[in-house]
Formats: C-alpha cells, sequence, structure tokens
C-alpha cells in the first residue's frame, strides 16, 4: 500500500517534469541512477549482513527473548535486540502485540520497538558513508540512550 | 575492473562470509535465504521511486527556496517542515540517508537534517496507523509524543557535539552528489 502511494508520487512528478522539460528530466534520471550505483555496494552488504543476523535471531528468538526477561534487566535486553535488528513495523509491531498480550511489559516493548526504529547498527557502514564516522555513531549511541527514556515513559504511560 | 574490486571488496567479503554461514549452519540455511529474498525485494520495491523523487529534487528545487524552508534561518517552520518531510516518507531508514544528503546539497540545516532522519526513522504516519491498531493508542500516542520531543533533543545535542569542522566536511561532502 505504503509502496503504490510512492509509485504514484513519484510517476506524478516524473510525468510533470517531463511535461515542463525533458532535457532537465533526463538529467533527474541520469542522477537518480547514478546516486543508485554509488550506494549499491553498500546497499548489498547490509542486505548479507541482516540475512545472517536476522536467521538467527528470528521473530520466534526475539519473542522468547523478551518474554521471559523481565524488570532492567528486559528493558536493556530488548534495546539491544532492537538495536541489532531490522525489521519491518508491519513485521514488528504484530509480534509485539501478541508479546504484550502474553504478558510482557510494556516498558521492555517500548525498548524494543523504539531502539529497532532508531537506531540501525548493520545499516552503520550505509550512515557512515553519508554522515562519516564520527555523527553516526553520535546519531546511533544518542537514539540508543534516548530509548530507555521512550521504554520508561511509554512504560509509566501505559501502566496508569 | 580494479576500481570496481575496490568499491565491492566489502561486498565480496560479506558475500564470503555469508556463504560461509549459510555451509556451517545448516540450520539457518532456509531463513537466511527467505530474509536475502525479503530484502532485495523491499529494496526492489521501494528504492526506484525514492531514487526518482531524488534526482528530481536536485534538478527542480532551486537551493534558495530549500534554504528559506529548511535552512540555518527557518527557525520553528524549518522543524515543523523537516518533520512532516520525515514523517510522510516511505521505506526503510537506509533509505533515508541519501535524501538527507540532497536535502544537505540544497542547503537545509545540520539541525533539521537530523530531525528529518529522527522523523523518517519513528514518527511516520502510516506506521503510527498501524501501531496503534497493534499496541493500543496509549502507547502509539505516548511514544509519540516523547519521540517528537527526544527527536529535537537529539538534534540539538549532535548539533552541540559535533565539532563544527566535522559538520561542514559533511556539507562538502553531500556537495559532491551529482
Amino acid at each position: 500500500m505504503e509502496a503504490a502511494l510512492l509509485y504514484l508520487v513519484a510517476a506524478i512528478c516524473l510525468v510533470w517534469s517531463f511535461l515542463k522539460d525533458r532535457q532537465k528530466t533526463r538529467i533527474a534520471i541520469q542522477k537518480s541512477f547514478k546516486a543508485f550505483e554509488g550506494i549499491l555496494p553498500q546497499f548489498l552488504v547490509i542486505f548479507l549482513l541482516v540475512a545472517m543476523i536476522m536467521a538467527i535471531l528470528d521473530t520466534r528468538t526475539i519473542s522468547l527473548l523478551l518474554g521471559k526477561s523481565s524488570g532492567g534487566w528486559g528493558v536493556f535486553a530488548a534495546s539491544l535486540v532492537g538495536a541489532v535488528t531490522l525489521i519491518p513495523g508491519f513485521v514488528a509491531f504484530p509480534v509485539a502485540a501478541v508479546l504484550l498480550q502474553g504478558g510482557a511489559g510494556a516498558t521492555q516493548i517500548a525498548a524494543f520497538v523504539s531502539s529497532l526504529m532508531m537506531v540501525g547498527v548493520v545499516t552503520l557502514p550505509l550512515e557512515i558513508q553519508f554522515f562519516g564516522k564520527r555523527a553516526a555513531f553520535l546519531r546511533n549511541s544518542l537514539a540508543y540512550m534516548f530509548s530507555f527514556i521512550v521504554a520508561v515513559f511509554v512504560g509509566w504511560v501505559v501502566n496508569q | 575492473m580494479k576500481i570496481l574490486l575496490r568499491r565491492y571488496r566489502f561486498f565480496l567479503c560479506a558475500t564470503a562470509a555469508c556463504v560461509l554461514f549459510l555451509l556451517l549452519l545448516p540450520a539457518y540455511r532456509n531463513k537466511a535465504i527467505e530474509v536475502i529474498v525479503f530484502q532485495t525485494e523491499t529494496m526492489l520495491l521501494v528504492i526506484p521511486p525514492i531514487f526518482i523523487l531524488l534526482g528530481l529534487l536536485d534538478v527542480w528545487v532551486p537551493r534558495e527556496q530549500m534554504m528559506r524552508f529548511m535552512g540555518p534561518g527557518s527557525g520553528l517552520k524549518g522543524t515543523v517542515f523537516a518533520f512532516l518531510l520525515g514523517s510522510f516518507a516511505a521505506g526503510p531508514l537506509y533509505a533515508a540517508f541519501p535524501v538527507a544528503a540532497i536535502l544537505m546539497k540544497k542547503g537545509a540545516s545540520f539541525n533539521n537534517i537530523i530531525v528529518f532522519i529522527g522523523a523518517w526513522s519513528t514518527t511516520k504516519i502510516p506506521m503510527l496507523l498501524f501501531e496503534s491498531s497493534a499496541l493500543g493508542l496509549r502507547f502509539a500516542l505516548s511514544r509519540l509524543a516523547i519521540d517528537i520531543f527526544g527527536i529535537i533533543i537529539i538534534s540539538l545535542l549532535m548539533k552541540a557535539l559535533l565539532p563544527t569542522a566535522e559538520i561542514e566536511r559533511l556539507y562538502k561532502q553531500a556537495e559532491a552528489f551529482d
């Protein structure tokens, strides 16, 4: 659904651009290809890294890790699992929902969801490519620390 | 050929590691292949329109206009714009980085770039709807509230903690996108 909308927007912009200026459109598409080809090596590395990590940390293993652990240790474990995994939201949310219904704490789930979305250990090579080592490490570290604040806050609100 | 080999050297290393992984750990084989197929599908599906938009943005949006919307002097309006731009985006976080580079090239301020990445990573609107239906409205809304706050704090901290020279270097690097 999301992808269809994205294609629609891209197609409309492309047609509009083509009608306005063919030469400019041609340059734009050349730039698109060049940019894509430029980061293709990093993309491919990430896919393979993700494949290996996600093969071991599949949703069942994650459920086990998050379901069992509780308390402060559980929050820590959940944030770590979130940081090293790369799962799209539409897969992660249903899993998290099942865990919540199964008795996992909202605090732990919030730590997992937050670090999953904001911290990307496997995508670091790509981030470094664009933002350099310092900025990439800093952003990920700050986002990781922030996921604990999110966990405490969301846990507090949900348990009211 | 040599350049190609150099550019893809990490990919070759990762491929070798992956082949070893598949050979040595047969228990994870199916799952690993499944993930590779899924990731490739996502890339082929989501990445092309993002890059088309990227190219069009580079050609059509003049630097002055982007400066006005998201530049250093854009203030609250710029932050709100960065938030909206990231929140209406689609695709995994790694697709946000090239877009951010183009925004940098066009003169968006560093704060707004970090806000944009934060919004893309966590306050995407379709995801929020999905989150509230799966985990409850309380969960989703409280996370959104603290995230908006946190994204702004992170952007301010990044700006404060990174040396100005490093930020300038990143802008120079983004300039090279062509």
